[in-house]
Formats: structure tokens, sequence, C-alpha cells
């Protein structure tokens, strides 16, 4: 599908000039400051415990301010510890496809966070990954590790200069969340129309681990393809995944996730509302119950508000073992008339009601969040639905 | 307050109701029976403005305003209220922002939800898993938040169980300025009655809502024809006795 707009990587530029190092992050360009905000990273960091930067292919800003909370650029990772690449390339093959292999060859940065048993960060920390150059391939390996018994909260902003047209990112991430670690991972994406993007991921929960993943992308890219894998590879261990998405024309989103439930009594459920105001959806997921006695549920809803666009829903249900109880919902369509004549017979206009459906739609309460957070993605629906009505 | 005019309506190019004609003065309630498929939820719609249902003759006219071709929410904003039969789930929306809605902002939503036991179902999406007690609680909360001068009901006792039924009576008659025991205020019974200027028109298949809501006046709608005009009791009588085969007679 959409074949003509697949670029290889070798179209998009290798090198970028360096950014330098900032100690604190209101001595960025405004600008770059105001896309930031808008993308859930806030650049006076009292409410963030740590903050990584990377610019390009330039580590611009690294800090954290928590005992037993580490935040390195991967790079500098691996030279610090031998065992890095016990974590590095262990659960993605480098052959996945070909931009999983020029990101082996072409990798630079991107973060390595880690919370140490037992340690529990008290704010979130963020990272943020910003294309500032027009053209370019960014490619980055983002590394998370939980260690037992401790809790992180990691919020993600990813993207692209107001003056970038086009690019490439890659982001290969692999994630551990050990035994009785807990890990809330929201990722904002703000591209580009002309962008493109793909973000390679797997994501490891231990047993008694829980794993809470948020994904937003409201703005216009030009191609996002992702399908990450989580292994719920230890008794007890729990997913929950929430993914909003608006399709404006010219975007192309193929994105849904992965779900192994290897032991007994995990636990996994995925929910994704998409909408399309004139751009193609694919919404897929997928949970695989391996063994007996898990529980799993997929939802896939999407709404098209305009005549053209695309939502195609594939939810897939794998059972390989008796006692799977694994299930799923999926509707695609446009907004029920009869929900616009409800809302119209208590006096909204037919554009208010539309609105409240959408918002209501969109409202979608992530699990774990903090409230802070809740309130930066209702903020971040709003002004997308805003644009879009 | 309502007066409709040789109406008819089509829906999927077949004619639904036929020359209708109906007068509703401030104050009065009327009943409209009817077997199933008769028209009847049609009428309403049609009131309300649905789209789905097309006026090809006749006017419908609201406090002397022609409003056969105004948009549903226009005329809600003119004081014209429905209860729907099997309204319909928002999801994401909670009820508190449903009945914000509803009264434009106005009124004090937890003493609303209280006289209606709803105080717990403020913060759950629309109509998401209620029961049919629930859904027509929540309907008649949402009406009293918008407060409508004439008051469309569709089968407003359907689903609702023994408990729940006394209830519902209880606040349709408060909608139509018809709780008479009301002991906030002290004027007369007669002076209050005669001051009344809410009206309704009640749509009833079983006929249960008359043990609770007193109507003025009761109507047969059979096959898109009201047939019918009389006592709302004599014209339940008849029908539980007779079945409305004996409309058949009127019509043909």
């Amino acid at each position: 599908m959409t074949k003509k707009n697949h670029l290889t990587p070798d179209r998009f530029k290798g090198e970028a000039p360096k950014h330098p190092y900032v100690e604190a992050l209101e001595t960025l360009d405004l600008l770059d400051q105001d896309r930031m905000l808008q993308t859930g990273v806030v650049i006076r960091d009292i409410d963030r415990v740590g903050t990584f930067l990377q610019m390009d292919h330039s580590v611009v800003h690294c800090s954290v301010a928590q005992e037993g909370l580490e935040v390195l650029s991967t790079e500098e990772a691996a030279e610090r510890y031998d065992w890095l690449n016990e974590y590095r390339w262990k659960m993605l093959p480098r052959d996945l496809d070909e931009f999983t292999a020029y990101a082996r060859e072409h990798t630079r940065h991107g973060y390595f966070i880690r919370a140490l048993p037992g340690a529990k960060a008290t704010y979130p920390l963020q990272a943020c990954l910003y294309i500032a150059h027009d053209g370019i391939a960014q490619c980055v390996h983002n590394i998370v590790i939980v260690e037992e018994g401790a809790e992180l909260n990691v919020i993600t902003g990813c993207l692209s200069a107001g003056e970038v047209r086009t690019g490439l990112h890659v982001g290969i991430s692999e994630f551990y969340i050990k035994k009785n670690a807990k890990l809330t991972f929201t990722m904002i994406h703000n591209w580009a129309p002309e962008m493109h993007v793909y973000p390679r991921g797997a994501m490891v929960v231990e047993e008694g681990g829980l794993f809470l993943q948020n994904f937003v992308c409201m703005h216009p890219v030009k191609r996002l393809q992702m399908n990450p894998a989580i292994y719920l590879a230890g008794p007890g261990a729990v997913v929950r995944s929430n993914t909003i998405l608006v399709s404006t024309p010219g975007s192309w989103m193929d994105v849904g996730s992965r779900v192994y439930l290897q032991a007994p009594e995990t636990r996994a459920e995925v929910v994704a509302r998409t909408i399309t105001t004139g751009g193609e959806v694919i919404n897929r997921g997928r949970l695989i119950g391996e063994v007996p006695g898990v529980r799993a549920h997929l939802e896939c809803h999407g709404l098209l508000l305009t005549p053209r666009g695309l939502i195609h829903a594939i939810p897939e249900l794998e059972a390989r073992a008796e006692g799977a109880e694994i299930s799923h919902e999926a509707a695609v369509g446009k907004i029920a008339p009869e929900e616009i004549e409800y809302l119209m017979a208590r006096g909204l206009n037919e554009d208010e009601a539309k609105a409240t459906i959408v918002r209501g739609f969109l409202n979608v309460k992530m699990a774990g969040l903090p409230a802070e957070l809740q309130a930066q993605i209702d903020q971040a629906v709003r002004q997308s639905q805003e644009s879009v009505l | 307050m309502l007066r409709v005019f040789d109406l008819t309506v089509v829906v999927d190019g077949r004619v639904i109701l036929d020359d209708i004609n109906l007068e509703i003065n401030p104050g009065e309630t009327h009943v409209l029976f009817g077997p199933n498929g008769s028209g009847k939820s049609t009428l309403l719609g049609t009131l309300v403005g649905f789209d789905r249902y097309k006026v090809v003759k006749g006017q419908i006219y609201f406090k002397g305003e022609d409003i056969t071709h105004l948009p549903v929410y226009e005329r809600a904003r003119r004081g014209l209220g429905l209860l729907f039969q099997r309204p319909p789930t928002i999801r994401g929306l909670s009820m508190r922002d449903m009945i914000r809605i509803c009264s434009r902002g106005r009124d004090d939503i937890e003493g609303l939800a209280a006289r209606l036991n709803l105080e717990r179902f403020l913060d759950r999406e629309v109509n998401h898993g209620f029961s049919g007690g629930e859904l027509k609680r929540s309907e008649l909360l949402q009406l009293l938040a918008q407060d409508p001068d004439l008051i469309l009901l569709d089968e407003p006792e359907s689903g609702v169980d023994i408990e729940n039924i006394a209830l519902i009576g209880r606040t349709i008659n408060r909608l139509l300025q018809r709780d008479l025991a009301d002991t906030e205020n002290h004027r007369p019974l007669k002076q209050k009655r005669e001051e009344r200027h809410k009206a309704g028109l009640v749509i009833t298949h079983t006929g249960h809502i008359l043990n609770y809501v007193n109507a003025d006046v009761g109507h047969v709608l059979f096959e898109g024809r009201l047939s019918c005009r009389g006592n709302p009791w004599e014209l339940f009588t008849c029908i539980q006795k007779l079945g409305y085969g004996e409309c058949i007679r009127c019509v043909v």
C-alpha cells in the first residue's frame, strides 16, 4: 500500500551540523522551546526528575536529579558499562527491515535510562528527540532498564523543528521492566508533513512487572510505521497500552502493538482510538496467548470525519494454549447520526455536537498517568480537535 | 403551544404520517396511543426535527412560529424537549458534561441529579451500561436541566421496574408543572393549575404511565392517521377491551 511514498534511507542526509551542549534548556532558541512545549517537553524542568535532549546527532542536554536514576546517551552508557551488550540488540533482529539495518550502521546516541533496584522516581523523566535540520536521517537507540522493584515514568517527545519539512527518524527501543518494576512510558510525536518515521521497539516485562504505554500522534506525518513487540515473560506481568492517532490529509500511519503473553496470569489491555480527517490509518493489534490462564483484550475504534481518508483496523487474536482468554472489540465508521441528533435535541448545533462526540471519542483515560500529564494530553486533544473541525 | 396542520411525513419513500392535525395548548398534557408501527415515534421525531423524517406537506407551529423546517437544535433552544425511547451512548462524555450542555451552564447539577438518585452517575459516560430504568432517569435528568416548555415523552415507562416508575411519574409531573403536592409555595392549587403553562405529549404503549401522570386529552394514531380523540382513560379502557382492531372501523 502507498509504496509510492516509500523512501529508502539513502535518500536522506546522514550528517548534520553539530549542536552545542547547553546547561539550561532556557537558553535554547525560543522557537525550539515552543515546539518542545507543544510535545510534552517542559523547559524549566522543575516537574521533571531528569532530561535527555538530542538534536539531530548531538546530545544537547543530559541531566538527572535523583539518586538511583541514570540518564546517559546510549553511546556513553556503552563506554561506561561492559554489560550494555546484554541489553543492546538483544530483542530486535538487526535485519528486521531496511530501516533497522540502516540504523544498525548509522545509530547516533539515543537515550539510556535506568532505575536502580527499588528506586522510585518522584517525577517523570523526559527525553526529547529533535530533528532541527531539514532532510536528515536521525537514528537513535534507546534503552530503558527498570530494575527490580523500581518505578519510572518516562515522557518522550519526538519532533521536528518548525522549518523542517522532511527527514527520517528511526528509533530503536529496547525496554526491560524487571521483577515487580513499573514503567509508565508516554510518547508524543509532533512531526512535519513530509517526515518518515519508523520506531522499532521491543519490551520485556518480568514477573509482577507493569508496563503502561501511551502513544499520541495528532500531527501530520508522511509515513509513520511501528508495531512494537511486548513480551510478558514473567508470571503476573501486565501491560496496558493506549494509542491516540489523528491522521490528516497526506498522512499515512501504520501503527499497532503485538503482545506475547508468555507466562501464567499475565494480562494485556490494548486500546487504540484513531481518527482520520483525510489521511490513512492502519491500526493493528495482535495478542498472542502462549500459555493457559492469560487474559488479554484489544480495542480498535476508528472514526472517519470526512468522506476521504481510510481506517483499516486489523485486530488479531492468537491463542496457542487452552484457557487463554483473549478478546477484541473493533469498530470503524463515521460519527453515528443518532448521536449527533441526540446532542442537537439538547441544544447543540451540528458542529458543536460533532466536536463533543470527537472529544469524547479521544477522551481515553490513560491509566497511571500523573494528572499533569493527562492534562497535557487532553490539551493536545483539544488543540488537534480545534484544527480538525 | 403546538399546532400541527395537515402534516404528511415520508420515510424512505413511504408515507408514515398522513394528514395529521393536532393542537396542544399551554398547560395541557396529551397522550398518544397506537399499535407498534403506527407512526407514534415518527410524529415525535418530526416535531423535534430529525433528518430522516421528510415533511412533504403541512406545517408545525410552536409558540406561534413556523418551525417546520428549523434544525433540531433551534427547536430545542426554543423550548422543545424529547425523552428518547432508546437514547444512544456517548462514549467519553460524562453525564455531568451532558447536563451542563442541557442546562447551558445554569443549574445546580448535583441537586438535580439527587432528585433522580443519579449522583453516582454524574462521572459515568452518558448512558453507557445503563439499565432500562437508569436510561429513563438519565433522560429525565437531562430534561430537568433543559427545562423545555413542550415535553415529548416517547414511552417513558418502557423497561422501567416497579420501584422506579413512581419516581419517573413524579419527575414527569414536575416537568409538566403538575406536582401539585409541592409545598414550596402556598398558592391555591387551583391557581397553580391555571398558571401552568408547560405542555406535554406522551406516547404510551402500556398505558401504565396514566396511573402516575394525569393527561387531559388522548389520541389514537392508527396507520399514520389520528383516528380518535377523547378522554385518555376512556380511550385506554376501550383499547384494553377491544384492542386496536376497533380503530380500523374509524380509519377505513
